[in-house]
C-alpha cells in the first residue's frame, strides 16, 4: 500500500466533513490524515486527505467521493509536484540545565519557541512529516510532555490553480 | 376453494393517474409565476405540484403537519394514508418503477422518519428515484432531544444518494427542486428532505422554477466515442460473447435499443434480477436470469464466454459467486451510468461511462460500421452451445412427494393466466426466485422486486404503489407467508383507497429460503423457521384479508390453481388475497451455493452439469 495525498473540493455547507468521513469509514478507507479550511471562495472549503491505498482502490475512493453531491472536485497531487505541510506543536521539559540544548535543536529545525515555561517551552515547527519526525525523535530524551499535530495541507507547485476552474 | 362474503368497500376514490405504459420522461416545470407570500408549507406544496409529482404516499405527525394543512388545499396532489411509513417508502418505490416517474413519500419526524429508513435503504440499492419529505423538530429544538426528534440526515446518509435539512423557508422550492432532479438524473436514487416545523410555518415568498445549485453534481450520459469503438470491435470478433444486461437498462428506457443490438449481433443475452422484462423471455438468445438462482444456460455461458457486454449492471456477488473464478476467460466491457460501478468488482477492459439508452444507440451504429468493414464472427457453434445447454438443463422442477401444492406450479400458473401485461412483485426468498424463474416477463417495468436490499415485505406496499401508479393494469403481488406478515396492513390502504391488488401468498408456514439453507448447509437443523402457519393456521390468511377490507380465498389442490388465480382475477373492486397452501420442502434450483464460484452451478439436488466433458477444457 502507498500514501496518496488528495485535495478534495467541496460545498461550504453543514454535514459535508460527516460526509466524507462517513463514506471513508462505510467503504473500508483508511484515513492517515485529514485537514480541512476555507479557500479563497467562500463557498468552497478544501479538505486535503492522506490514504494509504493501492492503486485500484485509490480509483474507487475517488470515485465514490466524487458521487457524493457536496464534492466538486479531486485532484491526486503527486508528491513531487506538490509542497506538502503539517503543523506540529510540542511542549519539551527544558529546565535551565537543558534549555540550550533544546534551543539549539530548535535552530537547527527552523522550528520557533511559541511559549516558555521555567520547567518547559512549547516549540512550534511547521514541515513535512519526516521533518516533524526528525524533530520529535530529537526532542524524545529531554521529555515531551505533551504533543499536538495538524493534518498535512498540499497545494500544487506552479501557477496552476485547482480551484480557479471550480466555478 | 374458500370465499369471502361480499362487503361494502367505499367508493372507489377517482385518482388521476399517469399514463400507463413506458416510464416517461420528467415533466418540466411550469413558466415561472410571479412571487408570492406564502407557508414555508405551501412552497413545499406548490413545489411538489410544479415538479409534477401526482402522488404521495405517507402519514401525518406532529412536525409534518403543517405541510398536511397545506395538501388539503391542492387540487392536483392525490395523498394516500398508508399504515407503517415503511409502506410509503416501498409504495413510493413501487410506484417509480411502473411508471418511470419520481415516487414520493412523506411522514413526520422521528419515528416517522425512521420508518422510512428500510424502505429508502432498498430505494438506495435498487436505484429507485424516490423522494421522501420528512418533518423534522422545530430549529431552536434540533440537537435537544426533543420528543420526536431524529437526526435522520445523519441517519440516512449511507442509505441515500443525497439529503439535506432545510433550514430556510425560501429554500424550499429549491431543495425540492434538487431533490427531484438528484432522484430522478445520474444513477437514481432516494433524496430525503428534512424540513422543520417552523420553517414549514414561517411566511416566505414562493417563486418557481427555482435555479438549481448543484455545482458537484454532473453526471456522465455521453459515451466516449473511443470507448464506443473498442466495445464495438471486441463485439464482432469476440467467440463467444454475452450481453450481461442489469437494471440500469430498463431505468433508461433502453429496452428498444437492447432488443436491436441483440438482432443486430446475434449475441446471447442474459438478464439479472433486476432486469427481468428488458428483453423479452420469449425471444431465443435470452438465456434467462444469471447468477445463484439463475439458469444452468446463462450461468454457463457467462463462465464460458470470451466477451462479457455489461450493460446497466454491476457484477454483485449473487451473479459472480465467488468473483476470482467468474468468467475467467471473459473481457469485460462494461457501461454504466455510475463510474463507481466500473471495475468496482471486476476490472474492465473497455469502461463506459454514460447513460445506457445513448450507449446503445452508439453501439448500434459502431457495430454496424465494424461489421460493414471488416465483417463479425460467427457465432453459429457459440450459439449451438448455449442453445444445447437450455434444451438440456431447462427450468423446471419436481412435484413435491408428500403430494402438496407445488408453489412452482401455481406461480408458473399465475404468471400464464395473467400474463405478460400485468404487473408482478415479489417479497424475498424462495418465492421472489420462483416468481422470477416461472413468469414469463416480455416488458419492461412488469417485475418490480427487492433486489439489492432483499427486503421481506416489500411485496404488498410496492404493488399498491405500482397500482396507484398504472391503475389499468392488473397487478400481482407473489408474496411468502413470513413476508406477507410483515406489512400486510397496507392491505386496508388498498381497499379504503381504491388499489385493487392480487395477493398470492405463497404458503409454505416457513421463512422457506432460510429453511432450505438450513436444509442445505446446516444438517437439516431447522432453527425458528416454522412460521405455525400451516400447524395452527394463525394467522388464517382468508379471514385476515376479510379483516382488512379484501376478498380472501384458499387453494390447496392442483386441480383448483386455474380456478382460483381466474376468480382472483375476476374480482376488481378490491384487494384480493390468495392463500397458496404449498408443500415446505420445496426448493430453489438452481443454485450457485453462496461463497463458491459459478463452475459449481447444480442445476438440481446432486446434479451438476458437465460442462467439462463437453468442452474438454
Amino acid at each position: 500500500m502507498s500514501k496518496h495525498t488528495l485535495s478534495v473540493l467541496v460545498e461550504n455547507k453543514p454535514g459535508v466533513l460527516a460526509r466524507v468521513a462517513g463514506l471513508f469509514s462505510r467503504r473500508g478507507f483508511n484515513i492517515e490524515s485529514l485537514a480541512v479550511g476555507p479557500t479563497e471562495h467562500e463557498d468552497i472549503s478544501r479538505m486535503t486527505i492522506v490514504v494509504s491505498v493501492d492503486e485500484l482502490p485509490l480509483e474507487q475512493v475517488t470515485k465514490q467521493l466524487n458521487k457524493l453531491v457536496n464534492v466538486i472536485k479531486i485532484v491526486e497531487l503527486e508528491p513531487a509536484a506538490a509542497v506538502r505541510r503539517e503543523l506540529l506543536l510540542v511542549k519539551v521539559r527544558a529546565d535551565a540545565g537543558v534549555r540550550s540544548q533544546v534551543l539549539e535543536t530548535v535552530q537547527l529545525f527552523r522550528a520557533k519557541v511559541v511559549d516558555v515555561s521555567p520547567e518547559a517551552l512549547t516549540i512550534e515547527v511547521t514541515g513535512t512529516a519526516d521533518k516533524l519526525d526528525a524533530l520529535l525523535r530529537m526532542l524524545e530524551p529531554y521529555g515531551v510532555r505533551e504533543m499536538v499535530q495538524s493534518g498535512m495541507v498540499a497545494i500544487g507547485r506552479g501557477a496552476r490553480s485547482i480551484t480557479a476552474p471550480a466555478r | 376453494m374458500t370465499s369471502a362474503s361480499p362487503r361494502q368497500v367505499p367508493a372507489n376514490q377517482q385518482h388521476r393517474s399517469p399514463k400507463p405504459g413506458p416510464p416517461a420522461a420528467p415533466k418540466p416545470a411550469p413558466p415561472a409565476a410571479t412571487p408570492i407570500r406564502v407557508t414555508g408549507a405551501s412552497a413545499l406544496v406548490r413545489s411538489l405540484e410544479a415538479v409534477g409529482c401526482e402522488i404521495v404516499f405517507g402519514i401525518p405527525g406532529g412536525t409534518i403537519m403543517p405541510a398536511y394543512d397545506a395538501l388539503l388545499d391542492s387540487a392536483v396532489l392525490r395523498h394516500v394514508l398508508v399504515r407503517h411509513e415503511q409502506g410509503a417508502g416501498h409504495a413510493a418505490t413501487g410506484y417509480a418503477q411502473a411508471t418511470g416517474n419520481v415516487g414520493v413519500c412523506m411522514a413526520t419526524s422521528g419515528p416517522g422518519a425512521t420508518n422510512l429508513v428500510t424502505a429508502l435503504a432498498d430505494a438506495y440499492m435498487d436505484s429507485v428515484s424516490v423522494v421522501a419529505i420528512t418533518g423534522q423538530q422545530s430549529r431552536a429544538l434540533i440537537g435537544t432531544d426533543a420528543f420526536q426528534e431524529a437526526d435522520i440526515c445523519g441517519i440516512t446518509m449511507p442509505i441515500t444518494k443525497h439529503n439535506v435539512l432545510v433550514t430556510d423557508p425560501a429554500d424550499i422550492p429549491r431543495a425540492v427542486a434538487e431533490a427531484f432532479h438528484l432522484a430522478a438524473t445520474g444513477r437514481p436514487g432516494p433524496v430525503l428532505v428534512d424540513i422543520p416545523k417552523d420553517v414549514l410555518q414561517e411566511s416566505t415568498v414562493f417563486s418557481w422554477p427555482p435555479e438549481l445549485r448543484l455545482p458537484g453534481y454532473r453526471p456522465t450520459t455521453r459515451p466516449h466515442g473511443k470507448q464506443i469503438l473498442q466495445a464495438a470491435r471486441l463485439i464482432t470478433t469476440a467467440q463467444r460473447p454475452v450481453l450481461y444486461i442489469g437494471g440500469g437498462v430498463i431505468k433508461a428506457r433502453a429496452t428498444a435499443e437492447l432488443r436491436e443490438l441483440v438482432e443486430l449481433t446475434g449475441v446471447p443475452v442474459v438478464t439479472t434480477l433486476m432486469a427481468r422484462g428488458a428483453f423479452p423471455d420469449s425471444h431465443p438468445l435470452h438465456l434467462g436470469m444469471p447468477g445463484m438462482h439463475g439458469t444452468v444456460a446463462a450461468v454457463a455461458a457467462m463462465q464460458r464466454a470470451d466477451l462479457l457486454i455489461a450493460l446497466g449492471t454491476r457484477f454483485d456477488d449473487r451473479v459472480t459467486g465467488k468473483v476470482a473464478s467468474f468468467a475467467p476467460d471473459a473481457k469485460v466491457v462494461h457501461a454504466d451510468i455510475d463510474p463507481a460501478e466500473i471495475s468496482k468488482n471486476r476490472t474492465a477492459d473497455v469502461p463506459i461511462v454514460g447513460d445506457c439508452k445513448e450507449i446503445i444507440t452508439e453501439l448500434i451504429s459502431a457495430v454496424r460500421a465494424e461489421r460493414d468493414s471488416v465483417g463479425t464472427a460467427d457465432l453459429s457453434a457459440w450459439i449451438r452451445q448455449t442453445s444445447g445447454w437450455q434444451t438440456t438443463y431447462p427450468l423446471g422442477y419436481d412435484w413435491p412427494a408428500d403430494g402438496s401444492l407445488s408453489p412452482q406450479y401455481v406461480i408458473e400458473r399465475i404468471g400464464a393466466i395473467a400474463g405478460p401485461d400485468a404487473i408482478y412483485t415479489a417479497g424475498v426468498g424462495q418465492h421472489q426466485m420462483w416468481a422470477a424463474q416461472f413468469i414469463h416477463y416480455e416488458k419492461p417495468a412488469t417485475w418490480i422486486n427487492s433486489g439489492g436490499l432483499g427486503t421481506m415485505g416489500f411485496a404488498v406496499p410496492a404493488a399498491m404503489g405500482a397500482k396507484f401508479g398504472r391503475p389499468d393494469t392488473v397487478v400481482w403481488a407473489i408474496d411468502g407467508d413470513g413476508c406477507f406478515q410483515m406489512t400486510n396492513q397496507e392491505l386496508a390502504t388498498c381497499a379504503i383507497e381504491g388499489a385493487p391488488i392480487k395477493v398470492a401468498v405463497i404458503n409454505n408456514g416457513n421463512l422457506g429460503m432460510v429453511r432450505q439453507w438450513q436444509n442445505l448447509f446446516y444438517a437439516e437443523r431447522y432453527s425458528h423457521t416454522d412460521l405455525g402457519t400451516h400447524k395452527h393456521r394463525i394467522p388464517d390468511f382468508v379471514l385476515l384479508a376479510e379483516a382488512l377490507g379484501g376478498v380472501g380465498l384458499r387453494c390447496e389442490a392442483k386441480d383448483d390453481v386455474d380456478a382460483t388465480i381466474s376468480r382472483a382475477m375476476e374480482i376488481t373492486d378490491r384487494p384480493v388475497v390468495v392463500d397458496f397452501v404449498v408443500g415446505k420442502d420445496a426448493q430453489v434450483w438452481p443454485m450457485v451455493a453462496a461463497g463458491t464460484g459459478n463452475d459449481q452451478i447444480m442445476a438440481a439436488r446432486g446434479i451438476r452439469p458437465l460442462f467439462d466433458d463437453e468442452d474438454q477444457r
